[in-house]
C-alpha cells in the first residue's frame, strides 16, 4: 500500500517510525484506541485555538463588566464562553497598561493556557525563548518585532506550577466603534502571548 | 533536578526563530504522538509530574537536539516500559533500538512527603527568599530563582507539591505563590530597572525574608 497522506514524500524518518510503532503496540494492547487519537488530534487541529481567547479579549475589550470578571478570576470569566479543559483549571488573566507589558514564558518545560490559545507555537517551546525571556525581556522582545519603551514596565511571567497566564492587550486606538467580531479579528496569538501588541 | 530543561537565564541558544502561518501540527506523526500520549496518561494513570520528570531525564544532547513532540515520543515510551505495561523487547523489536529517558536519580522510599500544610503561611507584601534546595529529583523551583529574594503578590490555588507526586505518586496539597522578583535581583549584569520576573512557588520553596 502506497502512502498517499501527502506528508511523506521520502522514507520515514526515525522519529516518524518510532511514533508509529509506539501507536501501533498502545493500541495493539488496547491502552489508547486509533478513535480517542483521531478525536484529540481533530479538537486541537480545529476548535481548540487561538481563536478562543481572541473571543475572550475581545469580550472584554467591550464589556467593561466582564473584563473586571475576566481579571477577577480567569476561569471563570473564560467559561462563561464556553472554553475550559487540560491546561486551563487556573487561568489568570494580565492586563497590559499604558505604563505595564505583560509576556508569558515556562522555562522548565512548555506551559501554556490550552483552552483559549490551543498548542504552543514552536518558537514558544524553544531553548532560546525560554532561556531568553526571563534574563533579558526588553532585548528579546525587540528583536521579536515588540519594542517595549524603557519607561514601560515589563512583567514576565514564568508559569511554573498550577496557573497558566493569558495576556489581555490593550485596544488598539481608532476601534471605538468596532463590534466585538470585528475586534476579535484584530486580537493574534501573539498578542495574548505578550510578543506583539496588536 | 539540575538538568538540561531548566532553561531559564541561560545564554548562548541565539535568536528566536519564528515560523509565520505555523500550523498545529508540522507531520502526522505529532498529532498521533499528542493524542496517543493524552491517551495514554489517562489509561496508565501517569500523573503530570511524572510526564514532566520523564521528558527531564531524557538524554540532554537528546533532549537539546529533538522536538517537542519527540520529548512527548520519548517519555510515553520511557514510561509504559518504566510500568511494564510494553517491553522494551518489544519497542526495540519494531525500530531497532528506541532512545528511552534515563531511571529516576532518586528512589522514591527516599523522597520525604514532608509536613501537610495548612493554612498559607505567607501573605501578599511578603518579602521572601528562595531556599537553596537541592533534589536530584522533580522539581518546579527554577535554578535560576535559588537564594533570591522576592515579593509575595499572590496568593494561588493549593495543588500537589510535585517532588511527591512525581515519585510516589501521592498528592499532597500545599499553597502556592506567585513571588515577583526584580530584574536586577535575579541578573547582577542587567541594566533594565523597569523590568520583573513573576515565578509561581511552592510553599516549601520559600523563607521569610
Amino acid at each position: 500500500m502506497t502512502d498517499d497522506h501527502g506528508h511523506h514524500p521520502g522514507p520515514l524518518t526515525d522519529v516518524e517510525r518510532r511514533a508509529r510503532a509506539l501507536e501501533e503496540l498502545l493500541i495493539e494492547k488496547g491502552i489508547v484506541s486509533p478513535e480517542f487519537i483521531d478525536s484529540v488530534v481533530e479538537a486541537y487541529a480545529q476548535d481548540i485555538g487561538p481563536m478562543n481567547g481572541a473571543r475572550v479579549i475581545a469580550r472584554a475589550w467591550n464589556d467593561p463588566a466582564y473584563k473586571q470578571r475576566l481579571l477577577d478570576d480567569g476561569t471563570a470569566a473564560i467559561a462563561e464562553l464556553g472554553f475550559g479543559g487540560p491546561e486551563g483549571d487556573h487561568i489568570v488573566a494580565v492586563e497590559n497598561t499604558p505604563s505595564v507589558h505583560n509576556v508569558v514564558v515556562c522555562t522548565l518545560c512548555s506551559c501554556y493556557p490550552w483552552p483559549v490559545l490551543g498548542l504552543p507555537p514552536n518558537w514558544y517551546k524553544s531553548p532560546p525563548y525560554r532561556s531568553r525571556m526571563v534574563r533579558e525581556p526588553r532585548a528579546l522582545l525587540r528583536e521579536m518585532g515588540c519594542d517595549v519603551p524603557d519607561d514601560v514596565e515589563i512583567r514576565v511571567w514564568d508559569s511554573s506550577a498550577e496557573v497558566r497566564y493569558l495576556v489581555v492587550p490593550e485596544r488598539p486606538a481608532g476601534t471605538e466603534r468596532a463590534g466585538e467580531e470585528e475586534l476579535a479579528g484584530m486580537v493574534t496569538r501573539d498578542a495574548m502571548i505578550g510578543v506583539a501588541r496588536p | 533536578m539540575d538538568g538540561v530543561h531548566d532553561l531559564g537565564g541561560m545564554q548562548g541558544f541565539g535568536p528566536v526563530e519564528v515560523e509565520t502561518d505555523e500550523p498545529v501540527f508540522h507531520y502526522e506523526w505529532e498529532g498521533r504522538t499528542f493524542g496517543f500520549a493524552m491517551g495514554t496518561l489517562g489509561a496508565g494513570g501517569f500523573n503530570t509530574p511524572m510526564f514532566r520528570h520523564a521528558i527531564e531525564r531524557m538524554d540532554p544532547g537528546h533532549y537539546l537536539t529533538s522536538s517537542y513532540f519527540e520529548h512527548w515520543l520519548t517519555a510515553v515510551a520511557t514510561l509504559v516500559v518504566e510500568a511494564g505495561m510494553i517491553s522494551r523487547t518489544e519497542l526495540d523489536a519494531s525500530v531497532g533500538a528506541f532512545p528511552l529517558a534515563r531511571s529516576p536519580a532518586v528512589d522514591a522510599d527516599d523522597v520525604e512527603i514532608g509536613r501537610r500544610a495548612g493554612e498559607p503561611r505567607f501573605a501578599v507584601g511578603d518579602a521572601v527568599r528562595v531556599r537553596d534546595l537541592q533534589f536530584a529529583g522533580h522539581t518546579r523551583c527554577p535554578r535560576y530563582v535559588r537564594n533570591r529574594r522576592g515579593v509575595v503578590v499572590r496568593i494561588e490555588p493549593t495543588a500537589a507539591v510535585p517532588e511527591v507526586e512525581a515519585h510516589r505518586r501521592e498528592q499532597l496539597l500545599e499553597p502556592t505563590y506567585g513571588v515577583r522578583f526584580e530584574a536586577a535581583e535575579l541578573w547582577s549584569d542587567s541594566t533594565d530597572a523597569n523590568a520583573a520576573v513573576h515565578v509561581d512557588l511552592y510553599e516549601r520553596y520559600l523563607d521569610p525574608a
